[in-house]
């Protein structure tokens, strides 16, 4: 956190000067761990068995905060009988289906709860990305696989026209639910002894039972001491009086069981009370400023604004099947019509009537994953032809640069917007690819436009943090010559388009033609004014008077909202994002610095901060409570809760949407109003984590026979350029000895977009370098200060070499495990350049969130400097030849053959 | 008008995270130009400023120990040592061996093997010490250097004339010569900020607040109450560096709280100010010259006398 992200590591130094403990857990000792009470280094890619460990820890030694969990989660809950765990299925769970790599989640049901059905109505798609069968893609794209795939297609019957249609996974709601989790309904038994076989407490400790402290010092490379004194941090913080907070980055996402560790982190929360209280919670620090924003108001391909799923084009033919389909029977996502309307009404304006289901047909559909490489995959396939890049560097800063940049030069145009000249905008002159010859430029037809962009210093806007805190940032200079914002480029594009469309009678034209665009603009250049599409963002009725919260939108059309949980940010008509208040001169929540959704709420989930009968848990803690005589939540926040329903409120049966929630119902959003603590439905690998090594790594799984998750998303990328290694104890796994993590340091900024064009941080930091221990080096013969060059299955990169004790060795499976590091910011042009180290990683993903693995591999190096020319893709094939590689290497799974791990 | 207090700087090492915000913050205010290192890679941790100097004026020293702090452990035991091997992996050494040449051997293992995984990085921002006793000021000819209302001492960029006896006469090796310009450039504790009322650049760039700036001696005081914390907490080697009045310089209007010896950090232990000896110099100077005289005198006397017994 120190050093990614400096100035909110201010934080944690005050709440260190106030007593805190610091807990820093990361293969590398970084700048945070040097100020952290203590570091401890674990192997790359086993959080999961870390965070497991701990979970055993507690439930075997009753230190779970009991009537939090009893009240709050769904512990007591019982599943269905038909639910096979990991214990009973050699590492996997009941449903698996090994070809398709994905579950079945019918067995993972609470007894007497169903999923709703119109999930299921997905499921009779394929359920791959499906490749093309009239061979029109690049041949160098096709693989045994995709042709199998094409038996599973979903049998599009468009004739020639190319069609990327597949379905949604069967168990991939996380495609398509929003953030409340799947919806669930029925009457769920409970035994709130927790005593029953089948409760979700007692089949989490069977699950978890298996994380001992052994089993994580011989995974993690944590020696069992240490892991037992975070234990005993951990717990002893976590009490009616005290709360402990977990922070994490994408060191914990870019993983192909990334949502599962955050999962894991979830469980071990709620077990300990850590949620809905203050000082608690589970901190994503996204990577830039304002990604929390542009997961809210989505950059993604399967959500719509506040979370709401982007309809399926099998099953979601009209409004109501969908609302109907999507939205939950209890708590706040029962609403959803409501959200969905005003924001079609947003969209559309007066376009939008009851008559033409307020243009929900103008919604795109999904027809599967499209995510970012996915997209990829089909530009390769000459099937994606134009493509924005905004605000990212994908020939540096995304997995498998090469594949990125042979991608784009696949496409017919290419439109490239940062305030630096970066190499996804010059790869197709001077890129890598260009040095070994592998393209040329005369080659290539990809018209490539760069377009100078804005900081955020020349232009008005809001970021929003990770605590979905809106923070309003004024421009401060005119952006120079030919440079725009973002807004003003889109803004401007929409608008010359609808000029170009004017007049058309074909009807797909309509959505783009009836969309309301008419926001002011100011100053010689038109910049759109950023303030009119937050008030449109935070929505007005029918007479435009601005709403105030996302309570008073409704499902008739009556009221217009860009984004509901963003309603309230422009209330009374005064940019609530804009408060600046000084801390001194207002409460310690300081609700009036600038905004926070929902409702300006701080704490999500806070009526947990009340123990169930409404008092605070104790005094110290005092966050929300329920005040008998007013017959009110009352205290420090917004209640997230309904204002006015008393703790001991037993909803009457027939009873829906949010009076269906109990009054100890904390958990508002969910289905069941309950923490899950096991998930019935919703994920697509499974209703508990569970560690499987990453896709490459040198060690066989030491929990499981099973190496990988069986569920990661590897199918629809399998490419000659993104080759996986074998693993662990599979042949060929010693040719790549070592795990390779990558990182940043504080000196640049991600893909170097922002740091390497700047003189004052290029020369802090003016070099790529690889971190390696002492042992590694002297074993390699790695000199400091010299060259060395690492190698996988996708490439070669070369950097300089910094041998340091802040990459320790680990003991792993009684071994010496050696890892190296490498900062990912350099790439071939700016002030300072290097090879990029995402070069190395592969396009492997999570199946849930589509993310890329890049935190955890494993790789071979060597002193020197990386071959030249053609001798480089040479080096690399013949790494591949001597472990002996195939396109199926890494790819499919066996099962529970091998001896390793303890089934 | 009564002057302002004397203003300067309480540098809390302890809470530095090494961001390099108060470099880049320094740069960009003062206008100063960037200074890429020779070779591109310097190996030595993750400083790359190397030093203060005339286009650095904050630098923060990265320094490995292995030294417990926090209980980082690896499970790893070190192995034993081989003759070749040295007490720590030196990287300020290393680095000095220069980036691209090989040193003999890698240094991988400490003295002794066990207890594993000590270790601790410490990081410190250093900048002009703005010395009571200032000897750059002491000796500058043109009265380019000056010391403010504020007790900081100043170079007048139009008025240094490049003679460079500034440079020299620094106890710290702070103030330095600009390559392509002769002059000299050194931290004016942002002369032109503090004048309307703001903070240093750096200070105010500064997340963790190991950067503080103030009135000397509320700074003192502040510095006084974190070590006497710090000591109560079982850190017994932390110290202040440059608070006391009476040391070599007359103590420091920056100042520091260390947490190791000086000379970890690249300070000089016991600095003088280089001008303290220059009155007694002169005192024996004259004297000297006296003597030289005197002796000339009774040179030229005795000359007279024999010149007259000649005679």
């Amino acid at each position: 956190m120190a050093e990614c992200h400096p100035v909110g590591f201010q934080w944690v130094m005050e709440a260190k000067a106030r007593g805190a403990t610091v807990i820093h857990v990361d293969p590398r000792f970084t700048r945070t761990s040097a100020l952290a009470d203590l570091h401890v280094p674990l192997r790359a890619g086993t959080d999961i068995a870390f965070l497991g460990g701990i979970i055993n820890h507690v439930l075997q030694n009753e230190k779970y905060f009991h009537d939090y969990v009893v009240a709050y989660t769904n512990a007591a809950t019982i599943v269905g009988e038909d639910f096979r765990d990991t214990e009973d299925l050699a590492g996997v769970f009941s449903g698996l289906d090994r070809e398709d790599k994905s579950y079945d989640f019918e067995t993972w049901h609470y007894e007497g709860g169903m999923v709703q059905a119109a999930s299921g109505e997905r499921d009779q798609v394929g359920s791959e990305r499906v490749k093309e069968s009239d061979g029109a893609g690049s041949d160098g794209a096709r693989s045994d696989q995709a042709r199998s795939d094409q038996a599973r297609s979903d049998g599009d019957g468009s004739g020639g026209r190319k069609s990327r249609a597949s379905g949604v996974k069967r168990a991939a709601r996380g495609e398509a639910h929003g953030s409340g989790g799947a919806g669930i309904s029925g009457e769920f038994e409970t035994d709130e002894t927790l005593q029953h076989p089948r409760t979700v407490f007692q089949i989490l400790k069977r699950h978890f039972a298996r994380y001992t402290p052994e089993l994580v010092a011989e995974t993690c490379g944590v020696p069992e001491e240490t892991f037992l004194r975070v234990c005993e941090l951990l717990e002893e913080n976590s009490t009616p009086e005290r709360t402990s907070a977990f922070v994490y980055s994408v060191g914990w996402t870019h993983h192909t069981v990334g949502v599962q560790y955050i999962r894991t982190a979830s469980i071990l929360q709620a077990l300990l009370g850590n949620i809905g209280r203050p000082g608690g919670g589970i901190l994503a620090l996204r990577g830039h400023a304002s990604i929390q924003g542009s997961t809210d108001i989505p950059t993604l391909f399967n959500i719509l604004p506040g979370y709401i799923p982007m309809p399926h084009a099998e099953s979601s033919p009209d409004l109501t099947t969908f609302v109907s389909a999507e939205k939950a029977e209890k708590g706040y996502w029962a609403e959803l019509g409501s959200y969905l309307v005003s924001l079609l009404k947003s969209y559309w304006g007066p376009a939008a009537t009851p008559d033409n289901d307020f243009c929900f047909d103008y919604l795109p559909r999904l027809t599967g994953s499209h995510s970012s490489f996915e997209t990829v995959m089909a530009q390769l396939e000459g099937e994606c032809t134009g493509f924005f890049v905004l605000g990212e560097n994908p020939a540096v800063g995304s997995a498998n640069a090469k594949m990125q940049r042979l991608a784009m030069a696949s496409l017919d145009w290419l439109v490239v917007r940062d305030f630096s000249l970066i190499e996804s905008a010059t790869w197709w002159k001077d890129g890598p690819e260009i040095e070994t010859g592998e393209l040329r430029t005369e080659d290539i037809g990809t018209e490539v436009f760069f377009l100078p962009a804005a900081a955020h210093t020349e232009k008005d806007g809001s970021f929003t943090n990770t605590q979905r805190l809106l923070q309003w940032h004024h421009q401060a200079v005119e952006p120079a010559g030919d440079v725009r914002s973002d807004l003003w480029f889109l803004f401007h594009l929409g608008r010359r388009i609808r000029e170009k469309l004017a007049g058309s009678t074909d009807e797909r034209d309509r959505p783009v033609l009836d969309l309301t665009w008419d926001y002011p603009t100011k100053g010689s250049t038109d910049e759109p004014e950023a303030e009119a599409v937050l008030a449109e963002i935070n929505g007005w009725d029918g007479h435009g008077t601005p709403l105030s919260s996302y309570q008073q939108l409704r499902d008739d059309g009556s009221t217009a909202c860009g984004c509901w949980i963003y309603c309230g940010t422009y209330a009374d008509g005064v940019n609530q994002a804009a408060r600046r208040k000084p801390g001194t001169e207002q409460d310690w929540v300081a609700h009036e610095w600038g905004w926070a959704w929902p409702a300006n709420r701080r704490i999500l989930y806070n009526r947990a901060s009340a123990a169930p009968d409404g008092a605070p848990w104790s005094e110290r803690k005092a966050y929300v409570w329920w005040d008998p005589d007013e017959k009110k939540w009352v205290g420090h926040d917004v209640p997230d809760f309904s204002p006015t329903k008393a703790p001991d409120h037993v909803p009457p049966k027939d009873a829906t949407g949010v009076a269906a929630l109990s009054g100890t119902d904390a958990f508002i959003m969910q289905a069941d109003g309950k923490a899950w603590l096991y998930v019935p439905a919703g994920l697509t690998d499974g209703p508990l984590p569970a560690h499987y090594e990453p896709q490459e790594s040198p060690v066989a799984n030491p929990v499981y026979p099973e190496q990988r998750n069986p569920a990661r998303q590897i199918d629809s990328v399998v490419h000659p350029e993104n080759r996986f290694q074998p693993s662990g104890d599979e042949p060929g796994a010693q040719v790549y000895p070592y795990a390779l993590t990558t990182y940043r340091i504080a000196e640049h900024h991600t893909a170097g977009g922002m740091s390497r064009w700047s003189p004052y941080l290029s020369e802090l930091a003016p070099a790529m370098f690889c971190e390696v221990s002492p042992e590694l080096a002297r074993e390699r013969g790695l000199t400091h200060g010299g060259w060395a060059h690492v190698v996988t299955a996708r490439n070669v990169i070369e950097a300089r070499v910094m041998v340091t004790d802040r990459i320790p060795d680990l003991r792993v499976r009684g071994e010496v495990l050696h890892q190296v590091g490498l900062p990912y910011h350099w790439g071939a042009n700016g002030l300072v350049t290097g090879d990029a180290a995402n070069e190395l990683t592969s396009l492997v993903m999570d199946p849930n969130v589509h993310i890329m693995e890049t935190k955890a591999l494993a790789c071979d190096i060597r002193p020197g400097r990386r071959p030249r020319g053609p001798d480089r893709p040479a080096l690399v094939e013949s790494y591949r030849r001597r472990a002996g590689i195939t396109e199926r290497t890494g790819v499919d799974d066996t099962g529970a053959t091998r001896t390793g791990g303890t089934a | 008008m009564t002057a302002p207090p004397r203003m300067g700087f309480f540098t809390d090492t302890s809470v530095c995270i090494g961001c390099k915000a108060c470099e880049v913050a320094c740069k960009e205010w003062n206008a100063i130009p960037a200074d890429f290192p020779e070779g591109g890679f310097t190996g030595t941790s993750m400083d790359s400023s190397e030093g203060l100097g005339a286009d650095t004026w904050r630098h923060v020293a990265f320094v490995e120990q292995r030294r417990p702090l926090g209980g980082q452990d690896p499970g790893v035991p070190r192995t034993a040592p081989t003759p070749h091997d040295v007490a720590h992996l030196d990287v300020l050494s290393l680095a000095g061996q220069g980036a691209s040449s090989a040193p003999a051997h890698i240094p991988a293992s400490p003295a002794e093997p066990g207890p594993a995984g000590d270790f601790r990085w410490l990081m410190s921002s250093d900048v002009c010490k703005h010395c009571t006793h200032a000897a750059c000021l002491d000796v500058c000819p043109t009265g380019s250097l000056f010391r403010t209302e504020f007790g900081t001492v100043v170079v007048q960029e139009d008025i240094c004339n490049g003679c460079g006896y500034c440079v020299p006469a620094c106890p710290y090796g702070v103030i330095d010569q600009r390559k392509d310009d002769g002059r000299v450039w050194k931290c004016t504790l942002c002369y032109d900020r503090i004048g309307v009322g703001a903070e240093p650049a750096c200070a105010k760039a500064c997340p963790t607040d190991s950067i503080q700036f103030g009135p000397l001696d509320e700074l003192r005081e502040r510095a006084d109450a974190r070590l006497a914390q710090l000591h109560g907490a079982g850190i017994d080697e932390a110290r202040l560096y440059g608070r006391d009045p009476a040391d070599g310089v007359g103590g420091d209007g920056a100042f520091f709280l260390l947490l190791d010896e000086p000379e970890v950090y690249g300070l000089p232990p016991d600095p003088v100010v280089t001008t303290r000896d220059l009155p007694r110099m002169w005192r024996h100077v004259g004297t000297a010259a006296l003597a030289l005289v005197g002796g000339v005198a009774a040179a030229f006397a005795s000359t007279i006398v024999t010149g007259g017994r000649r005679r």
